[in-house]
């Protein structure tokens, strides 16, 4: 692959992109970039729907997560209305042996590793710190910080080919998420160069919702994101973010170039971010209403639903049943949020030294007794 | 658990203690679902809507639209289970608990914590976090101490000014904590060897407080000098200045009567203005220059437009062919139409206009612009106009209308005065302000006749626009208003 121009799409950005589903739901059959590679997806009847409910899923569970924020059950939401399909197309094209690095607004790549939507929520309500297991889920941390996953996960991914577990078709490969504004910061620059000169099994994810907080997308480049990857060598492909096939088709690809040993791969997900950046953000001081309005049209569900209706692959029955499951999921996952115990103020000791210390020992020792000293100390 | 629940303003937005109930989407007896908006909440962020955390019917509402609550305080009552029939009249509605409303204590004062670290505060009461503008702080209560009086000591009382320690709450079975062992009057000790021992943040409150460390006997792990040893050493040098006799005195008392004062607390527009102004008046160098100018053929001209049937249904005012001038007026000096870029060192000549209009309104001023006006035609000009005064009026101007702006009038006139010297929008470079029309004694041909005068006022950015520029332009303007068809035609 070279950098990745394709005519594709009439609702295109200049210089084009990977589209294989457009805003009315028709399927384009195949794309072939400028480099001669072509991408496709080959969907039984049955992923056409389950992906569809993946969509549909995560954008119910997503809302459900912004009310709980305006009703003081989170401190804090970062919402991802508007990118599920880039979400969903590169979660569903990870193996089980890839490893991903998210942002805080990855909360469909997480839906789609099979994990457990609540856990995130810990993180948001405050009640614990975020810290899963990477390895078990194959899912790293959530990272506040902007952009410094990127070096983590080219870290590993350099890790994955020192410990000889790439260079074949079931190889392991890693995939980093960002956004647009990150690709401003030094850590994503040097991600990209490291990645490159050690031919890391990475793949770069860039979510380009437009935005950064409140910094348009001309403040952080000069030329498309995806062309950036020639000057750091190796391929640039850009994707219409809100087609969950070509996220797919393009994703699953990258992933195999990284596993089979031929290294990185950018992939800018051209998209854009409906809600605010996050719940204490208020977009309408720096968005005009007609911009999100012409984002509307092109909506990531309503196209792939119209091909379901179109090709009749699914009836309003089938549709009516995944909201259905959506909104039970949806309100399952609200009570077990709302009965998340709190920490104990303890337990901020415990996972600071693996063996503790004694200094760490006396003050929680001091810090328990403090505790103690109060009306309605159970400890 | 009681079937009706409470539902107190939430925290919308990372710190924030207070928002204003914008409008209630829901009313007494309604039947809501969850996750239903009931209520448009304004925070110093953003203007969102509530969802409801509970299906049911609503029961009370605490606060009418357009109060500030406090972050805690309850605004809305839900029964969540109305189909178990009316509530037995001796449980009347909840009532807001003194407790919940007063749920946020104040900020501590600023210096209670160490200034300048992540967690600490920043001015204005925040506290510094890493990206935006970060939480205010404020105290938690604290449950009483087992074995005090009801009275629970104020927790982490500002150490600087608490000389006299407060006592030590008699603590029952447990040993007691040591008490912060205060070193009764610290008098000065000279060190006798090595550095003093301190770390960093003691040693900048030291600096802060004006506190010699090498005069402080430590307290604190191996001799080192601590933050309440260094407070303690502020607060003993503060109480021997108090203690001085006082060298002056009042001459008089003030007359003082606070009952006769209005205190209006700052915020939204008001506070937005403000801060604009400020920012603007003491970045931008203003230079303000008048002209006063025959409007009589504008006005002629007003009146001829009117009887045009493509202006039959729009309004007309003087305003639109002051903006006009403007707009005509830029495309002969661009210069005037730009940004001065401190942060990149640049002059931001821009090609479009989006000319600003100031508009009174009840929640204060504010300044929309018609966007890309320049490229209107007189008729699209006079709607625009029309629409941005109208919603402005109604209040519901928003922000997007009001980012942006690049050059502005003020029609002052309308109040009935002459003119006046106005202050530079944040990021424009010049403001006309535009005063009002009157019939007065004029030479016109070299007679005294009575003609429609008015004074124009054009404040600049002395940094981009020299008093030759400011004042081709602002000519310029009142030529056009002067003869508007003659300029027309000779500039064409």
């Amino acid at each position: 692959m070279a950098n990745g121009e394709s005519t594709a799409g009439s609702d295109a950005p200049a210089g084009g992109f990977v589209q294989l589903l457009t805003p009315d739901g028709e399927r384009v059959d195949s794309v072939t970039t400028a480099d001669g590679t072509t991408y496709s997806v080959d969907f039984t009847d049955d992923e056409y729907r389950e992906l569809y409910r993946d969509l549909v899923t995560v954008r119910r569970l997503d809302a459900e997560a912004t009310a709980l924020q305006r009703q003081g059950e989170l401190g804090i939401w970062a919402s991802l209305l508007g990118q599920e399909a880039a979400q969903v197309g590169s979660g569903r094209a990870m193996r089980p042996q890839d490893m991903a690095f998210p942002t805080y607004r990855e909360h469909g790549v997480l839906y789609t590793r099979g994990i457990d939507p609540i856990m995130p929520f810990g993180l948001f309500r405050g009640v614990d710190q975020g810290g899963w297991d990477a390895n078990e889920h194959r899912f790293n941390g959530y990272t506040i910080v902007i952009g410094s996953q990127t070096l983590h996960a080219t870290g590993y991914a350099m890790g994955v080919t020192m410990d000889g577990k790439t260079g074949t078709p079931d190889g392991e490969a890693v995939i980093a998420y960002f956004g647009d504004g990150a690709t401003s910061q030094g850590e994503v620059n040097e991600a990209f160069v490291w990645a490159g000169v050690f031919n890391a099994p990475m793949v770069f994810f860039c979510q380009n919702n437009q935005y950064a907080i409140s910094e348009p997308l001309e403040r952080q480049t000069r030329i498309p994101l995806y062309r950036r990857a020639a000057g750091y060598g190796f391929p640039g492909v850009r994707i219409d973010g809100n087609d969950v096939l070509a996220s797919f088709a393009v994703t699953r690809a990258a992933l195999d170039n990284a596993r089979n040993g031929q290294g990185p791969t950018l992939i800018e997900a051209y998209t854009y971010r409906m809600g605010a950046h996050t719940s204490s953000d208020d977009p309408t001081r720096y968005r005009i209403a007609s911009e999100v309005e012409s984002w509307k049209a092109k909506d990531p569900i309503s196209r792939l639903r119209a091909f379901l209706s179109k090709q009749q692959l699914a009836d309003d029955g089938f549709f009516d049943e995944v909201d259905e499951a959506a909104k039970t999921l949806a309100l399952d996952l609200r009570e077990r949020v709302l009965s998340m115990p709190d920490p104990q103020p303890v337990s901020m000791f415990d996972h600071v030294y693996p063996n503790g210390s004694p200094e760490l020992d006396a003050q929680r020792a001091q810090f328990a007794e403090y505790h103690a000293s109060f009306e309605g100390s159970d400890h | 658990m009681s079937r009706i629940k409470e539902f107190n303003l939430p925290d919308l937005g990372e710190g924030l203690t207070e928002g204003e109930i914008l409008a209630w989407l829901v009313k007494v007896g309604d039947t809501i679902e969850l996750n239903q908006p009931i209520v448009e909440v304004e925070t110093a962020k953003a203007a969102v809507e509530i969802p409801a955390k509970w299906g049911g019917v609503v029961s009370r509402i605490f606060v009418e639209a357009g109060t500030t609550v406090e972050v805690g305080a309850p605004i809305v009552a839900i029964d969540t289970d109305p189909s178990a029939g009316p509530l037995p009249t001796d449980q009347p509605g909840p009532t807001p608990s003194a407790e919940s409303l007063a749920a946020v204590e104040i900020a501590p004062a600023e210096g209670a914590v160490e200034p300048g670290l992540i967690g600490g505060p920043a001015p204005g009461g925040r506290t510094a976090v890493l990206v935006g503008y970060g939480p205010k702080s404020t105290t938690a209560k604290r449950r009483p101490r087992v074995g005090t009086a009801s009275v629970a000591p104020p927790a982490a009382a500002a150490p600087a000014v608490a000389a006299p320690v407060v006592a030590a709450p008699v603590v029952a079975a447990p040993p007691p904590p040591p008490p912060p062992a205060p070193v009764a009057a610290p008098a000065p000790v000279a060190r006798t060897s090595g550095p003093v021992l301190a770390k960093p943040p003691v040693r900048k409150l030291a600096r802060d407080l004006g506190v010699d460390l090498a005069t402080i006997t430590g307290t604190g792990p191996l001799g080192s000098v601590t933050r309440d040893d260094v407070h303690q050493a502020a607060a003993g040098a503060s109480q021997a200045e108090a203690a001085a006799p006082a060298v002056t005195t009042p001459a008089a008392a003030a007359v003082f009567d606070t009952s006769r004062e209005q205190r209006i607390p700052v915020k939204g527009v008001r506070k937005l203005t403000a801060e604009n102004m400020v920012a603007s008046a003491f970045t931008a160098p203003h230079v303000t220059e008048f002209l006063t100018v025959d409007v009589t053929r504008t006005m002629k001209a007003i009146e001829k437009l009117k009887e045009r049937r493509e202006f039959r249904d729009v309004r007309i005012s003087p305003l639109l062919l002051v903006a006009k001038a403007v707009l005509l007026a830029v495309k002969r000096h661009p210069m005037v139409n730009s940004t001065w870029s401190a942060a990149t060192n640049e002059i931001v000549v821009k090609e479009y206009v989006n000319l600003g209009i100031a508009a009174a309104t009840e929640r204060g001023l504010i300044v929309p612009n018609v966007k890309d006006a320049g490229r209107l035609t007189l008729r699209e000009l006079a709607e625009a106009l029309n629409t941005l005064v109208q919603v402005a009026k109604s209040g519901k101007t928003p922000p997007s209308d009001m980012a942006g702006g690049t050059l502005s009038i003020t029609n002052v006139g309308v109040f009935g005065v002459d003119t006046g010297t106005p202050i530079l929008p944040p990021g424009e470079s010049a403001i006309l302000a535009f005063g009002a029309i009157r019939p007065m004694p004029w030479v016109h041909k070299e007679k005294i006749k009575v003609r429609q005068v008015t004074t124009l006022g054009l404040s600049f950015d002395h940094r981009i626009i020299d008093g030759e520029l400011g004042s081709k332009f602002l000519r310029d303007i009142g030529d056009f208003l002067t003869d508007p068809e003659g300029t027309l035609l000779s500039w064409a």
